[in-house]
């Protein structure tokens, strides 16, 4: 990887992820997870990365975190500029002064995120003994306070209580308590509501909302679905097979998406406002693994507008100032037909 | 009108919880806890609640994986619930289950065709050659080439097994699906291909179905009928339209403005509940939903409501003190 110092982004920009490629060592040979993937956050703002699975989402995220799965995961070429600074080329030991510092970390699934044989008030401790080097009494203060600031009922009692003895969104407010101890400038949540009821969802989006209106911190959103990412985020990139189908500002890409994959996932979604028992809109074909991924566009094999070209890689075209789009036709297709809303 | 195929009344599945070194259940977890509803023959009813709601058992019941521990369950006009495992053997095959997670519920050593097969053995229906055909008839019906027959299920993908666990459903021509989640574990471009798929066996076959789902924007596309569970009851039942439109119920309210929406930017007003779903094992008295109703009183804190009609409206019932406007 060079070392050369990166040309620099826009001031607002706090994370800018150049052309990153991840690789995975298996039995079947080294796949691709992510293949040149590009992506800036800005401050303050909610960038929202979507797709399904296999798509390469969160193997972006642990790229980004360091956190790929040892030995198989590697980091093959790119740059990730955090604050500045190329974090895919630190040491380790910086990275981890990074990761719950700067850098916070919100993750599906927050039973396997926390530990269940400590207390909460030691987990959440932790962050301040180990980046705040405060003494223990000041630390456990301290995660009352988060505890109260993330909208934990009677925080005093709930520090000595264990992970087990609360709900799942309870224990995702702990974990997001975690993330943001450190006022961290950026946090990544990767599916952070998948596993909860919608209702306790609407709580654990409005909580991150709140915060980030507080805090300032920037926020990537990962997730597979669309709703969320129309209400949480500011702009959003579409991944399809390792790679960016369409990139923009949220409001732009749900009203006029140009990428065939993007339409078909906005028109395959059941709405309340669709007709009943109406036939939805399909993508054809199956949601490929990265072993039988098609040369050149990645979509073209379930593609409706599927031309000889497609079968060489698209490059990025500019549909309007910050929205672009990887796609041989775009400028061919029938003016999106306003997804109906 | 025609007469209901099924008909649920007062159902009630409580689990004892044992504890303690000699495992005595001194709790009771009242999963269902006293449901009542019919289902017209070719109709769907959606079933829609959060975890732990009872909307799977309340499922698991009517097919009778579990035996009720209260209520009937007429299908046909036949009680199904005090019926033995060998009384119902004939029964079972006009009511069939498709499970959320079509991994596990596909047995792995078997190859598709031996699956599909299957309950053609267990009724005792046709020759093998016969049975080959239905096989592929079968497979034809769910948009599955012939040739998925000699392959097993691992070599297939999450929405391709689902079709094959919709193949098995349908094998034996049932009247009444019980659909299980059968879309939350698939991709977002797969739903729609497994939804259009249920609705036009629904079409060719007659069929009935029960869907029960989270999704609340899946269960109204599906349903003519829609049920809103909360612990262990039904809190609001009525047509899907009108359910979204036109709900009474707090909770179902609450539900509706909590599903996020994919277009940005929507005028919208959200009502955030407080708190969490209480357990099954000791739900609060009286309404069960006091703890988190924002128009709670001390009514409800003491006295549950029963289902009643909304004025002027023969076919929505609810299950709350007060008419909310």
């Amino acid at each position: 990887m060079s070392a050369a110092a990166p040309s620099s982004p826009p001031a607002d920009v706090i994370l800018d992820v150049r052309n990153l490629v991840t690789t995975f060592d298996t039995d079947a040979g080294t796949l691709t997870a992510v293949d040149g993937v590009s992506l800036q956050v800005r401050r303050g703002r909610t960038l929202g990365v979507v797709g399904e699975s296999g798509c390469g989402k969160s193997v972006t995220a642990l790229s980004i975190m360091r956190l790929l799965p040892q030995p198989m995961g590697r980091i093959r070429a790119g740059q990730i500029i955090f604050e500045g600074e190329d974090i895919a080329a630190i040491p380790i030991e910086a990275m981890r002064r990074i990761r719950g510092g700067k850098i916070g970390m919100i993750f599906q699934e927050p039973m396997t995120a926390l530990n269940p044989v400590h207390s909460i008030g030691r987990q959440l401790s932790e962050v301040f003994l180990l980046h705040r080097n405060r003494d223990r009494s000041e630390a456990l203060r301290l995660s009352v306070e988060m505890l109260t600031k993330v909208g934990i009922p009677s925080p005093e009692i709930r520090v000595s209580e264990y992970p087990h003895q609360l709900s799942g969104g309870m224990r995702q407010r702990v974990v997001i308590a975690m993330a943001l101890a450190c006022s961290p400038s950026l946090v990544i949540a990767d599916e952070p509501t998948t596993a909860l009821d919608v209702t306790i969802q609407a709580q654990i989006l409005d909580l991150m909302r709140a915060l980030q209106r507080d805090l300032g911190m920037a926020i990537v959103l990962i997730t597979h679905d669309l709703g969320v990412i129309a209400e949480m985020c500011d702009d959003v990139v579409v991944m399809y097979g390792g790679r960016v189908a369409e990139s923009g500002p949220v409001d732009r890409i749900f009203r006029s998406p140009s990428h065939p994959y993007t339409r078909g996932l906005l028109q395959s979604i059941p709405r309340l406002s669709t007709p009943r028992k109406s036939r939805l809109s399909v993508i054809e074909g199956m949601v490929p693994g990265l072993a039988d991924l098609p040369p050149g566009c990645r979509f073209q094999n379930r593609c409706p507008h599927r031309i000889d070209a497609c079968a060489s890689q698209p490059t990025l075209g500019v549909v309007s100032s910050g929205h672009e789009v990887a796609c041989h036709r775009w400028r061919d297709l029938p003016v999106a037909a306003e997804v109906r809303s | 009108m025609s007469a209901p195929l099924l008909e649920v009344r007062d159902l009630q599945m409580h689990f004892p919880v044992k504890e303690g070194v000699f495992q005595r259940a001194r709790k009771v977890c009242r999963a269902v806890d006293g449901v009542s509803f019919a289902l017209r023959p070719g109709e769907t009813i959606g079933l829609v609640g959060e975890s732990g709601c009872g909307k799977s058992t309340l499922g698991k019941c009517i097919v009778r994986l579990h035996r009720p521990t209260a209520g009937t369950i007429r299908f046909d006009g036949l009680d199904l619930a005090p019926l033995s495992a060998s009384q119902l053997k004939p029964h079972r095959r006009h009511l069939q289950m498709i499970f959320q997670d079509p991994v596990e519920s596909l047995n792995s050593r078997h190859t598709v065709g031996d699956i599909l097969a299957e309950p053609f053995l267990i009724h005792g229906l046709g020759d093998a050659a016969w049975r080959r055909r239905k096989v592929l008839d079968l497979l034809g019906k769910v948009g599955l080439p012939a040739s998925a027959a000699d392959r097993y299920p691992f070599e297939f993908s999450g929405g391709q097994r689902q079709r094959i666990g919709i193949a098995r459903a349908i094998a034996l021509e049932p009247r009444l699906v019980i659909c299980d989640e059968p879309v939350s574990a698939l991709d977002v471009s797969i739903q729609s291909q497994v939804l259009n798929l249920l609705l036009d066996l629904q079409r060719e076959m007659g069929l009935s179905y029960l869907f029960i789902a989270h999704n609340l924007a899946v269960v109204k596309h599906v349903s003519d009928r829609v049920a809103i569970m909360y612990l262990g009851r039904i809190v609001e039942f009525a047509e899907a339209d009108d359910a979204y439109r036109d709900a009474r119920h707090p909770y179902t309210r609450a539900l509706i403005s909590a599903i996020p929406e994919p277009s940005p930017h929507r005028a919208r007003e959200r009502i955030v509940l407080a708190g969490d779903v209480p357990s099954p094992i000791n739900p609060p008295g009286g309404c069960p939903f006091h703890t988190r109703c924002p128009h709670a009183t001390e009514r409800c804190r003491v006295e549950a409501p029963a289902l009643r009609e909304v004025p002027g409206r023969p076919d929505h019932t609810v299950a709350c003190h007060y008419d909310l406007v």
